[in-house]
């Protein structure tokens, strides 16, 4: 018996030629496959920018920051939807990130693996990947419909919405991924369990969980469909939350698609104004989160 | 051996809280202790006693219950659905293991050191600070009185004093676990658990945690679980070897390492399996 023969066939060295020539075939084929589709990505990518660049900057001016929206050829500006996206995306986050807070808090800290968690978590993420002109539909039934009219309030509650499951998915993740040790030495210098989540296991994800509340508030900025049964936009200067509100993606929606050159024009700026501020969001997460 | 001129004049007394316990006498009784982790069980009947001022070393190999016994001592397991302990764990008379037991005063006063520095996402100052509030009302100044003499104590005070107000991550590890050690003395228990403390340090860092093990006994219980039998006799007084969840035995280190009562310890340190 002996101990040195390796079982299989005996090696074929033409065989194996063969099967090299073959692997590098394959490769070359996947590689170039690869590098099309990404070409074909980053131009679609560079093509929309650059029309949105070429248009919106060559309609910037700053009469678009210090004018209200006028009738179309009487060269107006941006300045109430600007104030507005800017205050319902300001007051839907500061409804929505508490909640999804201490729901994400809930999910990593209170209960891992119960069958409440499990629907929690099964929720918030269909939440989270809804079309979000249902949950404008949802806000225009419960608080349009029964409170008389549209609202800068429905706007914020509607936009609430998007972000809670946003940042209950990023702090649970967040806080799952602090170690157990950290925990038990938490526990074991004698604190107890909300103390130990308040003072420790937030700060420390503190990072990650900004981030989330960073992406959720890029997200929402730039949200129309569930403002279009909310706060329904206003072409009057208005900051009261009760009555219909402007805001930039609605006005965009309704300038882009009017005959009118100079709103066209606008709607560009506007379009613009987003993406940059958005764009900036992101960097600013990042920036966070390698922090 | 008492040596008075290594410790700063000025700072508070240990333990101030009570009496230091007179050597030797049990600070903490195990007496038939049972453990489960769901169904299977990981410490059988286990019983002996935590001297007080000494150091008891916990030896055997992996998966003995070394560690799960340490996890008893204060409750850690509790953390846990689907662990249980039975049996009776006394300290100052009382048995830990009750239902009705505080286990938040219970870990002040049997504090814990783990394998992993652990330092908290804040100053080093708070790090010490965060353990004491718990617990405690103090001014500023006795506060800062504390933190120094804590950190004096885990002979860390000399590298730190000029950085207390910056983040304690940028200690390197082996500073990071003299840190967790001041921030447990700090707290003044009476009963230290240190669960394999320099496994992820350096030989140097390794040698500076023996060493202030060695100087912390004069105030503090300590029970040392270590996968280093060379660790266990140079800092331990008594050392408890457990396999399969048993303790086959406890003697004096020096008896254990030269003399050992069972032929299981005598295989085990001997290096013939574990």
């Amino acid at each position: 018996m002996s101990h040195s023969s390796i079982p299989g066939r005996p090696k074929d060295l033409k065989a194996s030629a063969a099967l090299g020539r073959r692997r590098r075939r394959v490769d070359m084929i996947v590689r170039t496959a690869c590098f099309a589709a990404t070409i074909i990505g980053v131009l679609f990518l560079i093509s929309i920018l650059g029309t949105l660049f070429w248009n919106g900057f060559s309609a910037l001016s700053l009469k678009v920051f210090t004018d209200v929206t006028k009738p179309p050829g009487s060269d107006g500006g941006l300045l109430n939807p600007i104030i507005g996206s800017i205050i319902q995306t300001f007051i839907g986050t500061v409804i929505g990130t508490p909640i999804g807070l201490l729901v994400g808090t809930y999910l990593a800290e209170y209960s891992k693996a119960s069958p409440l968690a499990h629907s929690v978590r099964f929720v918030s993420d269909i939440l989270l990947s809804a079309p979000s002109i249902l949950i404008g539909l949802f806000v225009y039934q419960v608080l349009v419909v029964p409170f008389g009219g549209f609202s800068g309030w429905a706007g914020c509650v509607a936009l609430a919405i998007i972000v809670i499951p946003i940042v209950v998915r990023t702090t649970e993740d967040m806080l799952r991924l602090l170690p157990d040790t950290l925990r038990e030495a938490v526990i074991g210098l004698g604190a107890p369990k909300w103390k130990m989540i308040t003072l420790v296991c937030w700060r420390a994800a503190a990072s990650g969980i900004m981030t989330g509340i960073l992406l959720a508030v890029a997200r929402v900025a730039g949200e129309t469909a569930p403002l279009l049964f909310t706060s329904l936009g206003n072409l009057n200067w208005s900051l009261s939350l009760s009555a219909p509100m402007a805001s930039l993606p609605l006005t965009i929606y309704a300038y882009a698609g009017s005959p009118y050159q100079d709103w066209i024009a606008l709607a560009w700026a506007g379009a613009l104004i987003i993406t940059l501020g958005v764009l900036g969001l992101n960097i600013a997460a990042r920036s966070l989160l390698r922090k | 051996m008492e040596s008075a001129t290594t410790r700063p004049q000025t700072l508070p007394p240990a333990t101030p809280n009570h009496a230091p316990a007179p050597l030797n006498e049990a600070r903490l009784q195990v007496r038939g202790l049972d453990f489960f982790y769901g169904e299977s069980q990981a410490l059988k009947k286990i019983h002996f006693d935590l001297p007080a001022r000494q150091v008891t070393g916990m030896i055997g190999p992996s998966g003995c219950g070394k560690s799960t016994l340490l996890r008893v001592l204060n409750r850690m397991y509790s953390l846990y659905p689907g662990q249980r302990a039975t049996g009776q764990v006394l300290l100052d008379g009382k048995n830990i293991l009750d239902d009705d037991v505080d286990m938040n005063s219970l870990r002040a006063k049997v504090g814990m050191v783990f394998q992993k520095p652990t330092p908290f996402p804040m100053t080093i100052y708070e790090n010490i600070a965060f353990g004491i509030r718990l617990h405690e009302k103090l001014s500023k100044s006795e506060m800062d009185e504390r933190v120094e003499w804590a950190l004096t104590r885990a002979a860390i005070w000399g590298e730190v004093k000029d950085r207390l107000n910056s983040s304690a991550m940028g200690l390197s590890g082996g500073q990071q676990q003299r840190l967790c050690i001041a921030r447990t003395i700090a707290v003044r228990p009476e009963v230290i658990l240190l669960d394999e403390p320099t496994s992820a340090l350096d030989p140097i860092s390794t040698l500076r945690i023996e060493e202030l093990i060695d100087e912390l006994k004069r105030d503090f219980t300590i029970a040392i679980v270590t996968h280093n039998m060379q660790q266990a006799a140079r800092c331990a007084d008594q050392v408890a070897f457990f396999y399969l969840g048993e303790l086959v035995e406890v003697s004096p280190a020096d008896e254990m390492f030269t003399a050992p009562k069972q032929p299981r310890t005598q295989d085990y340190i001997t290096g013939r399996f574990g």
